[in-house]
């Protein structure tokens, strides 16, 4: 299955590396923002570096916080690239909105189990497609 | 999205930039969930500590405040969530120059758009709570959770820009828990006894959490004894809220909308257990060491209730370690008034204001003051303070106190 269509979908055209885990995503509880790494110790993904990966996780967890905190961090740089979760809250879709990061969400199935880690994806939202591309 | 003739001429930039801007981008939030139009509301809540805007997000507040064309200031009503310090104890904490600096700037800019600076995550309980079926446009997951489920208004979780872009065009797009299809119970929790302490209640409401899973899960929850309090439900909410992202939950005979249970759950929903062992275990699973270096009360503030317990808790007693109890502009002069802030200060604690520990540059905190192991009774706390490099643990009040006076945690 190289092709698989998101229900929702904003932002840019990407291609990246993808970062998969069945875990959840808040940027507050989650990150340490100044390394740009997962630092909640429970976390699958606990000390990995997101910066310029897409994030391919299960759901949005957490507080108001992540509407600021995207935006943040894709000023100085340490952003994913993408995020691509099963289901979101608006706090997610708020930041990526503000933070003008790609989103897309929504598949038939569990993308965590769909997406290998370390693909190489082709996310293009004003089709809502997400493409695997050989590395 | 279906747009009024106002909308459109907002979008066409007759009332200014700011206000276009704000709803631009309440449509791209609105398209992606598919709203139909927009939902006027009545009032505003901002989430904006400057550790979550960081420099980026105070320069874009001061560009807005500083834009001279239009208009500028908020519609409607629109109060602030704790700020990233209590200016009057900030060496304490050993905030930075810096970080004090950003706020400063964050507040002028805030102040210049027309935000009025309450600085509370209990809104509900200080300022204003909402009404039933009142469209508002709050942040705070655990205001949002409190004003849903025990007011029974209508608001999603709005992070930061989103409720300031609410404030500046007056409404938000229609979609999640403005809709009545939405707010029905999706999952029947049945409790079999009634938490007996704050801890317990964000115990069980965490443990309700993680079994809802999601933001569009609506937990109806039965089997609990009695109506609980204000701070119980803030508690059992703002937990809830923090380890799931649930936005509503229902209490048959409790809170308004479930009068019986048909009212909110007409179709048979699937059910789950949740005993006294299962918030035991979560309890559990945060205890990891004996010592303690800090023992914090936040998250939510604490109401003037709550600091008329933990003053008579601290009355008479000497502290071993530091005990912070966090609450908002407008309890903490009752409490002085009233002698709580003495009590507690006296046994050594300190009471801050207008801020929430964890909102306030924890990770600094921490690397400042050297706390590590931290002990609290407000479950969303914990759950929250592992990733800021915390070893957070949960207990009781008295707990907590006793731990204060030995440094120890029994």
């Amino acid at each position: 299955m190289n092709e698989l269509r998101a229900r929702h979908a904003m932002g840019s055209p990407v291609t990246g590396e993808a970062l998969v885990a069945r875990d959840g995503f808040s940027a507050r509880y989650d990150l340490d923002r100044a390394r740009g790494t997962f630092s909640r110790a429970t976390h699958q993904l606990a000390g990995q570096s997101y910066v310029g990966r897409i994030l391919v996780l299960d759901t949005a967890k957490g507080g108001v916080a992540s509407a600021w905190m995207l935006h943040e961090m894709a000023s100085r740089g340490v952003a994913p690239l993408a995020l691509v979760f099963n289901s979101v809250n608006p706090i997610l879709v708020q930041g990526a909105a503000f933070g003008d990061i790609t989103l897309l969400a929504g598949f038939d199935g569990d993308i965590t189990s769909l997406v290998p880690n370390g693909a190489r994806l082709a996310l293009d939202p004003s089709r809502r497609l997400l493409r695997m591309v050989e590395k | 999205m279906r747009l009024s003739e106002e909308e459109r001429g907002i979008l066409a930039g007759r009332l200014g930039p700011v206000p276009r801007l704000a709803l631009e981008h309440q449509v791209k939030v609105g398209e992606f969930f598919g709203a139909e139009d927009f939902v006027a509301v009545t009032q505003a809540h901002v989430m904006a500590d400057t550790e979550s805007l960081g420099e980026a997000g105070v320069r874009w507040l001061e560009g807005l405040a500083a834009e001279r064309q239009g208009r500028r200031r908020v519609r409607i009503p629109t109060i602030s969530d704790p700020r990233g310090t209590d200016f009057a104890k900030a060496a304490f904490l050993g905030h930075a120059p810096a970080a004090l600096s950003l706020e400063e700037r964050a507040i002028a800019a805030l102040v210049k758009l027309g935000v009025m600076m309450t600085d509370t995550c209990i809104s509900y309980q200080t300022v204003q709570p909402a009404t039933l079926s009142e469209h508002v446009a709050f942040g705070d997951t655990g205001v949002v959770i409190y004003s849903n489920s025990v007011c029974g208004a209508r608001s999603n979780f709005e992070g930061g820009p989103s409720a300031l872009a609410a404030g500046l065009t007056g409404r938000t797009p229609r979609y999640g828990f403005h809709l009545e299809a939405q707010r029905r119970a999706t999952l029947a929790v049945r409790v079999d006894f009634t938490p007996r302490s704050l801890n317990e209640w964000g115990a069980l409401g965490g443990v309700i959490g993680r079994l809802a899973g999601n933001y569009w899960a609506v937990p109806l929850v039965e089997g609990l004894e009695a109506s609980p309090g204000s701070d119980a439900l803030k508690h059992f909410g703002a937990a809830m809220a923090s380890f799931g992202s649930v936005a509503l939950f229902h209490l048959p005979g409790v809170t308004p909308e479930a009068r019986r249970r048909a009212d909110v759950a007409p179709d048979p929903l699937p059910q789950v257990g949740v005993t006294r062992a299962d918030i035991e275990a979560l309890e559990k699973s945060y205890r990891k060491d004996e010592a303690v270096d800090v023992v914090v009360f936040s998250a939510p503030q604490l109401s003037l209730l709550e600091l008329a317990e933990l003053a008579a808790q601290c009355d008479g007693r000497r502290f071993a370690i530091p005990l912070l109890a966090v609450t908002s502009p407008q309890v903490k002069p009752d409490a002085d008034r009233m002698g709580y802030t003495a009590k507690i200060e006296a046994a050594g604690g300190t009471v801050l204001s207008g801020m929430c520990f964890y909102q306030s540059y924890a990770r600094e905190i921490a690397e400042a003051k050297g706390w590590k192991r931290l002990a609290t009774n407000s479950a969303k706390l914990v759950n929250i303070l592992g990733g800021y490099g915390y070893v957070p643990m949960l207990a009781s009040m008295e707990q907590c106190v006793e731990a204060a006076r030995t440094g120890r945690l029994e």
